[in-house]
């Protein structure tokens, strides 16, 4: 077992770990801070594949700005639902029965992949440098129109969740 | 190293994870943690293809995909949660149950 | 044009133009009367003349029964030829047609009269009820006088009818036409007797009248239709006049008591007589069809109709006599004719001797000459028979229509003075000599004829033929009918001292008036025939005059029969036909001269007592007919047929089939319509609802839980792929 499998195993299992948790703690700011940890899981993950962009992206980006708001709902929603009680809906396991029945089956579908133990190869040197990735996303020929469309995206969702979310009591003069 | 399947493979459970976590959260909000789980796995899977499958040229296909899914989830999470505010604002809950205006 | 003024065209015209008289009446001119008797006296008239020029053409024609005018059309088509319907003119028919035409005209121009044409209407009067007459006042006097007769159009409408029918009958050529007219004649028959049918005598009258030759008629048609059937023809010349036909038919025998077809033909046209000219049994019609207006009386029941009966059978004397010679034994219905005849004018002439009403003594004397002309036929005295239905034609109608005017003068006395009497009742006449010059000559005419006063009366003559006729053949005939004669003159002179003699004996009487002259010239032109009419037929064996006549009647009508009629002189009947006219005539007058008053007792019942009043009833014959006949009809028509068949079988029948189509059909709703349709119907819908209800809790409105169902559907869609393409 080399080292970068242990990592690996490590990273994996705190991942998962935490993803349970986050799905399955009874109080909701538990959740959230389990949710973080799971990302952070996730990045550590993403430097092993040698994404190391990503890697830093996925915790400023998620854990720094989504895990954030998932935080301030949790906040702004607490007088909703107690954290008393069942946090679960009835029924879960028929979910969780099935799910566990999907994953088998994908596993054992994908295993039948030749390419299902394939090893890593090497990466040209361009691949590691993120100016190549930059070049990428403003080139014509490349993905400039789902950069440039990403973008309006985003001031979409910006308009959008202003306009959802603001008070409109406040809006009376 | 790490062969292709062990990667998938926690793709894979991480999917499922966020997917039960999807179905049978009470709280709106718990609902939307198991949806960001879920976009993480997808993104692990991406760029273990990215990682163990890229061409020669142009060599940032799976990465470029990943960073628009970045994107995407962000702006939904944002989306998600003033939609939750709103509702909360409204109905006064944030229980999924409560939302039942589509029962037959 | 000039093919209708030729002797056949005219004979075509005859019957027809009074039967366009009759449509144009009932369609168009029925409001107006004056419209109305024009056109019907218009159509008479033509015909009248149509007639007399047909009859001219014809005298001139020598050995007219071998070469009559004739004249035929294509009628229907049977089978590979064309039934024909034609006209002929021979001499049985000229001489018919010749009363017939002058006795129609003159009672036309009567009618205008007798239904008062000029008088007043009156707003009493209903439709259907003689005319009561209408309240005048005249010079400051008041008094009621007759009114014109409401359905005056109606009347001519229904005689122009009439007389198409009875001329149809005389000018035709074939059987056929003949039962036409006779059917339409019995039809007008009917109207006209029941002409006012308010009255309910009148209406059970007309019935009687229409019933009672009904039943004569079916045997007619039985006979039509076995001499149709076995000659295959109804055309007379063709019977009649080919000797081949009779024979056989006189020879072969039908399977009906043995009688040869001849004699069953003979038997059942002779029927159809004995109904429509009223012998016994089937007399009863007659004295009750009294209930009609005068003229229909004379009209119908004296000159016109009751003598078709006797036409028809002098028309058919060659086939009822057929194999007879004078001098061989009668054929059977000859000796049924003779007899019938004989004992009718006897049983007639007895009960005319007892009745009071002016009307009814006259009709039991028509049923009584008529029986004479039977007899005479049935004795073979053939052209005595024509000659006397010829004469008879002439004096009846005068008669009747003098006693029309007795009546109408009756009236007029009773409206002056406001008495309430019967007005035809002869026992409160009298003395109407001095009132009613002009109707008591005609009268008086009219009786001597009947009772056939010597050489003067055209009744004389032939009622002498009659006897002479009837003594050589039959000893029996002869006395009976010499007996009637007696009683015949018996009960004219009776009616007349009644009428006109002796002194009024109601205030009526006192008053009467003559009546118009509308209604006393036809009298007067009948009466010149009464009196002249029988100089044709003076026979050539009559001492004195008989050299001086030409004796045309005899042999014209003679010339009908294909044996020679040779005349046998002697005295016997010629003394005994005097003896009894003028017997019966000075009884009758020393009899009843000297009647005073209106209730006093008829001489003949002081005498007979019982037996009067026996005879006075006509024998019981309607009585017995009611028990007999008319009652177990109707118990028959209301109890058998309508209440248990119609109501009991038929209805129950009916309202069986009815229950049993509502029953199977409940049963079918309720069995298959409402459970099978209706529950296949209510359980789809129900099916869906239910089906709808239970899918319904699918929608639950919760998110998580519809992920969880595609959840659950991905994983079995996998698990049938993956068992598919493993």
């Amino acid at each position: 077992m080399s080292g970068m499998q242990v990592i690996f195993l490590i990273a994996a299992a705190v991942t998962l770990g935490s993803a349970i948790a986050a799905v399955s703690a009874r109080k909701m700011l538990h959740a959230a801070l389990w949710l973080v940890l799971a990302l952070l899981g996730v990045a550590v993950i993403f430097a092993l594949l040698e994404a190391s962009f990503f890697a830093v992206v996925q915790v400023l980006v998620y854990i720094g700005a989504i895990s954030i708001l998932v935080i301030f709902a949790v906040m702004l929603s607490r007088t909703s639902l107690t954290d008393e009680g069942s946090q679960t809906n009835r029924g879960w396991w028929v979910a969780a029965l099935g799910l566990v029945i999907v994953l088998i089956g994908v596993v054992a579908a994908l295993s039948l992949w030749p390419k299902w133990t394939a090893m890593p190869g090497a990466l040209p040197a361009a691949a590691t440098d993120m100016a190549t990735l930059g070049k990428q996303l403003v080139d014509p020929n490349g993905y400039l129109l789902p950069f440039e469309l990403s973008s309006i995206l985003l001031l979409a969702a910006l308009v959008g969740a202003i306009y959802t979310a603001v008070d409109k009591k406040e809006e009376k003069p | 190293m790490i062969p292709l399947s062990w990667y998938l493979i926690l793709a894979a459970a991480l999917m499922s994870i966020g997917l039960f976590g999807v179905i049978t959260r009470k709280n709106l909000v718990g609902a939307l943690i198991g949806i960001e789980l879920m976009l993480n796995a997808v993104n692990i899977n991406l760029v273990a293809f990215w990682r163990y499958f890229h061409n020669a040229r142009p060599e940032m296909d799976g990465l470029v995909f990943v960073a628009l899914i970045f994107v995407v989830a962000a702006g939904e999470t944002a989306i998600g949660l003033a939609l939750i505010i709103s509702a909360y604002r409204s109905r006064k809950t944030v229980d999924v149950n409560e939302l039942n205006l589509l029962k037959g | 044009m000039s093919a209708i003024l030729s002797p056949e065209g005219l004979l075509w015209l005859i019957p027809f133009v009074p039967f366009a008289a009759f449509g144009l009446i009932a369609i168009f001119t029925f409001r107006s009367r004056k419209l109305s008797h024009s056109l019907a006296l218009g159509a008479a008239g033509i015909s009248f003349i149509a007639s007399m020029v047909v009859i001219w053409n014809a005298l001139l024609i020598p050995d007219l029964a071998k070469n009559p005018i004739t004249s035929q059309v294509k009628w229907l088509p049977v089978g590979d030829s064309w039934l024909m319907f034609g006209v002929m003119a021979d001499p049985l028919t000229v001489v018919t047609l010749f009363f017939v035409a002058v006795t129609i005209l003159m009672i036309f121009i009567y009618s205008v009269g007798y239904h008062n044409f000029g008088a007043p209407a009156c707003n009493e009067d209903r439709p259907g009820l003689p005319p009561k007459g209408v309240i005048v006042t005249h010079n400051g006097h008041t008094q009621r006088v007759p009114s014109v007769e409401p359905m005056y159009a109606r009347f001519f409408a229904f005689i122009s009818l009439f007389g198409f029918a009875m001329f149809m009958l005389v000018v035709t050529d074939n059987l056929l036409g003949l039962y036409i007219g006779w059917e339409i004649m019995g039809l007008c028959s009917y109207l006209l007797i029941g002409f006012w049918y308010g009255k309910e005598s009148a209406r059970k009258a007309a019935i009687k009248a229409f019933i009672t030759t009904r039943i004569g008629d079916v045997f007619m048609l039985l006979g039509l239709a076995a001499l149709y059937s076995l000659t295959g023809t109804l055309n007379y010349q063709q019977i009649l006049g080919n000797p081949q036909t009779l024979n056989i038919l006189a020879t072969t025998i039908s399977p009906v008591a043995g009688l040869s077809w001849a004699g069953l033909i003979g038997l059942l046209l002779f029927a159809g007589t004995i109904g429509k000219s009223a012998q016994f049994p089937l007399h009863v019609w007659l004295p009750d069809a009294m209930e009609g207006p005068t003229p229909v009386s004379a009209m119908i029941h004296a000159a016109t109709m009751v003598s078709a009966g006797v036409y028809l059978v002098a028309r058919f004397f060659p086939l009822i006599s057929a194999g007879w010679q004078p001098g061989l034994p009668l054929t059977t219905p000859m000796l049924a004719m003779a007899a019938i005849g004989a004992f009718t004018a006897l049983f007639a002439a007895s009960i005319a001797m007892t009745q009071n009403d002016v009307k009814r003594v006259l009709a039991y004397s028509t049923i009584s000459q008529l029986g004479y002309m039977i007899a005479a036929l049935g004795v073979g005295a053939y052209s005595a028979a024509v000659f006397h239905l010829f004469t008879h034609a002439f004096f009846k109608a005068l008669l009747f229509l003098g006693s029309g005017s007795v009546i109408h003068g009756m009236e007029h006395g009773a409206m002056h003075t406001g008495e309430e009497i019967d007005t035809q009742d002869m026992r409160q006449m009298g003395g109407l000599r001095k009132k009613m010059p002009f109707t008591f000559w005609t009268f008086v005419a009219g009786g001597l004829a009947l009772s056939g006063f010597p050489l003067i009366t055209a009744g004389f003559w032939s009622k002498d033929a009659i006897l002479a006729g009837a003594f050589s053949e039959s000893t029996l005939v002869f006395i009976v009918l010499a007996a009637a004669a007696l009683l015949t003159a018996f009960y004219t002179a009776r009616q007349i001292s009644l009428v006109f003699l002796g002194a009024a004996r109601s205030k009526s009487a006192a008053h009467a008036v003559e009546s118009r002259p509308a209604m006393t010239v036809p009298l007067v032109i009948l009466a010149l025939f009464a009196i002249a009419a029988g100089w044709i037929g003076i026979p050539k064996t009559f001492p004195l005059l008989g050299r001086l006549s030409a004796d045309g009647f005899s042999s014209f009508i003679g010339s009908m029969l294909p044996y020679e009629v040779v005349e046998k002189l002697s005295s016997v009947p010629l003394i005994t036909s005097l003896f009894v006219a003028l017997g019966g005539l000075l009884l009758g007058w020393i009899a009843y001269r000297n009647i005073k008053k209106a209730t006093q007792k008829d001489p003949l019942e002081i005498s007979l007592g019982s037996v009067y009043r026996f005879v006075q009833h006509k024998y019981f014959v309607d009585e017995l007919y009611e028990i007999v006949f008319i009652r177990p009809s109707i118990w028959f028509a209301e109890v058998f047929v309508a209440k248990w068949m119609d109501q009991v079988v038929l209805d129950g029948i009916l309202n069986g089939i009815g229950k049993i189509g509502i029953g199977i059909g409940n049963v079918l709703r309720s069995g298959f319509d409402l459970p099978v349709v209706n529950g296949a119907a209510d359980g789809i819908a129900g099916g869906t609802r239910k089906m709808g209800s239970f899918l319904r809790k699918l929608e639950t409105g919760k998110v998580q839980q519809y992920m969880t169902g595609a959840l659950m559907g991905l994983v079995v869609l996998f698990i049938i792929l993956y068992s598919i393409f493993k």
